[in-house]
């Protein structure tokens, strides 16, 4: 019932996504997402009307934070995962 | 000047993003500080850095301060307002989303009012919803390096609706969001550290048309002047393309204030897909009954009410009214002095030329102001008792200004008590006519302007002290009497 998710859809969704696909990748990613799109349209076809939109399945309420600031005993273990850094900066591929 | 524009059979069209950062201690979902100017990542924990399995939690103040803002701009505030993700990828965004709300805003359909040159001008507000902060990157040619800092820092946009037709209109309705923010103490409004940020759509349409063409979009723009000429030039640029037939983009665009023009910073054609859903970590945000209107009272006066009732109990020019209630902390200030000296337009006066100007020259706030409203106050009435002359005021203003002290000490101190004894007075007007025959001569042969000279002469001779009202008198008396 769903039509194939063709080429140029899938390498707009991989660009978004920044993501760099093969031409092979990219074919079998469209069957996937085919499959995927499927299983959601499966889902759209249940009748909604007059039911409300559902945020979230719990009756559980918001919890609200106090505004205090609570300092890091250690700042360094933040970067440590980074793959590069400068003094304390983050250090990435240059994006301008 | 607001709306015969001269874009002759041109309209413009302006709608207004205002991003204003909230002056809470803490991020919007984390415990990590928003302090500005910061060592490089002082200001980071694992939920503003977008660790693995870090989740936010919603700082309450930050919600309080958005129904305050949302209920002085008269929008209705949604009891149930849910948070969504925004999803796009730059690295100063570590999550690849940023938390906003989307189709259930916290505020939305208020308005604004304003005066601009003399009129009552309203515009739509649309809606007003919370989201955090990016972090900060800077460009470095090989690499770009980034700053999360500032990621996380709570933010209401305010969005408003197509309203404004010039420029002038756009600039002054930033400026009263601006000072509405200020009022209300929930964003610093300091346009140089970026609390208080303007994005500009504008669009130009043949007058008389009722639709909307392609609009374009100025980012960042941090100073109401900047708003004004950067809508200028684009509106300029519009309709020079619309003249030579030249197709309008949707783009974004900056402003570069050093060139006065406006150039392009990506195109909007590949609009964007923020694919944007509910924040699964996030719960439905969800007021508990009577906690707006427990908000709503406590909303301080607004400057538009505040200055209009200045106008009114005052009666004061309404010059006067906006210029004293363009900070609360003025109109607070202003308000005490009245209270001190049952004096209103006295005051006003003295509040709007001496305190300001000294404010100005020493770069203070009307809180560091070395004189208080209850001295200022006391003065005032110290002149209208006839202690002191208005002139002699002046002196004892200055004083006040230096040393702190109450303006009856500094007056018995420096023995700057108005001379108001009679027989003090026609001694010295006697002096004075004496010294001048000449003078004197002249001026009873007709040459009537004179008579600020002998004015002048018997001040001098009475340092400034006597009293202005009766030395006029007692002159006139005198040299008609000769």
């Amino acid at each position: 019932m769903s039509k194939a998710l063709d080429i140029p859809t899938v390498q707009k969704v991989a660009e978004l996504a920044r993501l760099k696909l093969t031409d092979d990748e990219i074919k079998a990613i469209a069957g996937q997402l085919k499959a995927v799109l499927e299983n959601f349209e499966q889902i759209a076809a249940v009748n909604t009307k007059d039911v409300e939109p559902l945020v979230t399945p719990t009756d559980l309420k918001v919890h609200f934070r106090e505004d205090t600031v609570v300092v890091q005993p250690d700042l360094d273990a933040f970067l440590a995962n980074a793959p590069a850094r400068s003094g304390r900066l983050f250090k990435v591929p240059p994006v301008v | 000047m607001s709306s015969n524009h001269p874009f002759g059979s041109y309209e413009p069209v302006i709608g207004i993003e205002i991003h204003a950062q909230l002056s809470t201690k803490s991020k919007m979902f984390c415990a990590s500080s928003t302090e500005f100017g910061a060592g490089d990542n002082d200001h980071i924990c694992e939920v503003c850095t977008a660790m693995p399995g870090a989740l936010p939690v919603v700082n309450k103040k930050a919600i309080e301060y958005s129904i305050k803002m949302g209920l002085a701009l008269g929008c209705q505030i949604r009891d149930r307002s849910v948070f969504s993700r925004k999803q796009y990828f730059y690295p100063d965004l570590p999550k690849g989303y940023q938390i906003s709300q989307f189709d259930l805003p916290l505020c939305e359909h208020g308005k604004v009012e304003y005066i601009l040159d003399g009129k009552k001008m309203e515009v739509s507000i649309t809606r007003a919803h919370m989201e955090e902060d990016a972090g900060k990157s800077t460009h470095h040619g090989e690499y770009s390096l980034i700053n999360l800092n500032r990621a996380g820092t709570p933010l209401l946009e305010i969005v408003s609706g197509p309203d404004m037709h010039s420029p002038q209109e756009a600039a002054e309705y930033a400026r009263t969001v601006h000072k509405i923010l200020r009022y209300l103490d929930v964003c610093d409004g300091n346009l140089e550290e970026g609390s208080f940020r303007c994005d500009c759509n504008v669009s130009v349409r043949k007058k008389g048309e009722n639709i909307f063409n392609t609009r374009v979009e100025i980012k960042n723009i941090n100073s109401f002047r900047f708003v004004e000429k950067a809508i200028e030039y684009e509106i300029l640029r519009q309709i020079d393309c619309m003249e030579t037939g030249e197709k309008i983009n949707q783009e974004t665009r900056l402003y570069d204030p050093d060139k006065n023009r406006t150039f392009m910073m990506r195109s909007k054609e590949e609009a964007h897909d923020y694919r944007y859903f509910p924040d699964p970590d996030l719960l439905p945000v969800i007021l508990e009954e009577g906690y707006v209107e427990k908000v709503r009272r406590e909303l301080p006066e607004l400057p538009l009410k505040r200055a209009e009732r200045f106008q009114q109990e005052y009666k004061i020019p309404e010059y006067d009214s906006f210029v004293l209630t363009q900070e609360k902390e003025i109109a607070d200030y202003y308000e005490k002095v009245v209270k001190a000296s049952g004096n209103p337009k006295a005051a006003s006066n003295w509040v709007m030329t001496e305190l300001m100007r000294e404010l100005n020259d020493a770069k203070k706030t009307f809180a560091q102001s070395p004189v208080s409203a209850e001295q200022l106050g006391a003065m005032v009435m110290l002149i209208d008792k006839g202690t002191i002359s208005g002139k002699i005021a002046k002196t004892v203003f200055a004083e006040m200004w230096a040393t702190g002290k109450n303006p009856d000490v500094i007056v018995k101190e420096k023995g700057l008590v108005q001379i108001t004894d009679t027989s003090a007075i026609e001694k010295a007007i006697d002096d004075v006519i004496a010294a001048n025959p000449a003078e004197t001569e002249a001026y009873r042969g007709g040459k009537e302007k004179l008579f600020g000279f002998f004015v002048g002469q018997v001040m001098k001779a009475t340092k400034g002290q006597a009293s202005p009202d009766m030395v006029n008198q007692l002159l006139k008396k005198k040299l008609a009497g000769g």
